[in-house]
């Protein structure tokens, strides 16, 4: 194969002549980051609120969280994406559609994707926080009732506590995920890691170099995540239950 | 083993002159294989695309099929099997160089950053970059965009020279880069931005896709005109021959300009819109000429 290898492409001066292609690809790293963790503490609220709603007595609210999680886990995810940003604006009155229309592109872009990913991933952490609650053993929430703790309590100071410590390592699987689908983000504009590569290779005909850089950027994300996950998950182990030593 | 050189001594032979000489690279891949793989797009409308029976189409698949029943000619081979291989603008350079196709004809400018990793035939068409604006929007000319949202498509030549103008001029455009043309032309009509800058050509095949293509209207000063070529494998000067010496008799011989009207001037599937765009004079120039030179 006849390619013309070029790894000092990276420092050259980009076409416009404001920064090196390297600038170019660690301010898509920092909209990757920026997107994917602002999105994965909205996902961590959104599924700790629906996870716990599916289980809880009272039958509408676990059809509600039942709703949530069907909605956002059944359908693709780029389709997700499209619809936040093409056809939500074109639903609202026209006054409020073109409010939204009319604020800074990046701002739309951002806010698009960050509402997908938030609710996608929410969806999934949210059965993994249902399943944390139903691993436990009936005897815990009954005990708590019986202490006198109201049923909210005994979710805040004894079911979600322990569900939580079990469900590190399931958890770490969807926070590596989420960094890996912020690259749907590309697709309505917004110029992240994903994009700025395309992008290298638009400008510089170099697609071998660009895109072997944007995955060792990934694969280093991912790594250092996982890092983080298994010192939380090693302080975080509940002795007595699954992955306890 | 003496049957085997007799056989090569006919066909040898039987070869067009030009070919008489052993065949290298490219050529010499077609016709061991007897088989050559064309490179095509998927949605370029209307210069490489499917029609509604997923059969290629458009107005360089053309040329490329003119290119093809001339390596027919002249490496004697009837019965070529042809392939398609569908490509995107992302990975038509990759698939080049592994040699996945052995040509591809689409919207693929030609220019020297490119040149460093692929080779181009005879230009084939040539385009300026405009506007596309609804015609009530008030916007004549680039200059109207100051302070405006434009949309424009992620990879395109128009990408850079909006961002190279908007930093030099500083007008203050907000500038949307969307992932391909349909999309484009969505942000455009659903009122995200006021303009849309692509290459004219596919504005127009744009405007004719459109819920009502009269609200519409193609305007602006051309910002850059760009070359479209076939892309061949690099360095290979005797398949290159083949490809420039085919796409050059089809305009000499007066054949473009029907290929041209074809597509340009008549209703072309899937939907049967007319693109109503009369040819420039930089095309009549490049039909009197042909020549492989990268414009920008």
């Amino acid at each position: 194969m006849s390619y013309h290898w070029n790894w000092g492409v990276f420092l050259s001066p980009t076409a416009d002549g404001e920064s090196t292609y390297l600038g170019w690809l660690l301010s898509g790293l920092e909209w990757t980051l920026a997107l994917s963790l602002s999105a994965w503490l909205a996902a961590l609220l959104l599924g700790t609120l629906f996870g716990t709603l599916r289980t809880v007595p009272k039958r509408w609210l676990a059809l509600l969280g039942a709703a949530y999680v069907e909605v956002f886990r059944n359908t693709p995810l780029l389709v997700q994406l499209f619809t936040w940003y093409f056809v939500l604006p074109e639903l609202l009155p026209p006054a409020w559609g073109n409010a939204v229309k009319q604020m800074d592109p990046l701002l739309q872009q951002f806010l698009a994707a960050w509402l997908c990913l938030a609710c996608f991933t929410g969806a999934r952490v949210a059965e993994q926080v249902r399943a944390g609650i139903e691993s436990l053993p009936r005897g815990q929430k009954a005990a708590a009732l019986a202490l006198g703790l109201t049923l909210p309590q005994a979710y805040r100071h004894v079911l979600l506590p322990i569900s939580f410590r079990i469900i590190v390592p399931p958890l770490t699987s969807e926070f590596l995920n989420i960094f890996k689908n912020s690259a749907v983000a590309s697709t309505v504009g917004l110029i992240e890691l994903s994009r700025q590569a395309q992008q290298l290779v638009d400008y510089t005909a170099q697609p071998y170099e660009a895109f072997i850089a944007v995955t060792l950027l990934y694969a280093l994300i991912n790594v250092l995540v996982m890092l983080l996950m298994r010192r939380i998950e090693t302080r975080s182990r509940v002795p007595g239950y699954i992955g306890s030593k | 083993m003496r049957i085997r050189s007799a056989v090569l001594l006919a066909l040898t032979l039987i070869a067009a002159p030009a070919l008489a000489a052993e065949l290298t690279g490219t050529l010499k891949k077609i016709k061991d294989s007897n088989s050559i793989t064309l490179g095509h797009r998927e949605s370029s409308i209307p210069f490489s695309y499917y029609d509604d029976q997923q059969q290629v189409i458009g107005y360089s698949h053309d040329f490329q099929m003119k290119v093809v029943d001339a390596i027919k000619r002249d490496l004697n081979l009837p019965n070529l099997q042809i392939r398609y291989n569908p490509v995107t603008s992302q990975n038509r350079i990759p698939l080049m160089q592994n040699g996945t196709v052995n040509i591809e004809c689409g919207s693929t400018t030609n220019n020297l950053e490119r040149q460093k990793q692929v080779g181009f035939s005879d230009t084939i068409f040539v385009i300026g970059t405009r506007l596309l604006t609804r015609k009530d929007s008030g916007i004549k000319d680039f200059g109207d965009l100051a302070g405006k949202t434009v949309v424009t498509t992620a990879g395109t030549t128009s990408e850079r020279l909006l961002r190279k103008m908007n930093e030099d001029k500083k007008m203050g455009m907000n500038i949307i880069s969307a992932k391909d043309h349909g999309e484009s032309f969505l942000t455009l009509e659903t009122g995200r931005a006021v303009a849309f800058m692509m290459d004219d050509a596919l504005l127009y095949g744009e405007m004719a896709k459109a819920r009502r293509p009269g609200d519409w209207i193609v305007t602006g000063t051309p910002q850059s005109r760009e070359a479209y070529g076939c892309m061949v494998p690099k360095d290979d000067a005797s398949f290159k021959k083949v490809v420039d010496s085919a796409i050059a008799n089809v305009m000499t011989s007066g054949e473009a300009e029907k290929i041209y009207a074809r597509w340009f001037m008549n209703p072309v599937p899937p939907k049967g819109l007319n693109l109503n765009f009369p040819m420039s004079d930089d095309m009549k120039a490049l039909y009197r000429n042909p020549n492989d030179n990268a414009l920008e």
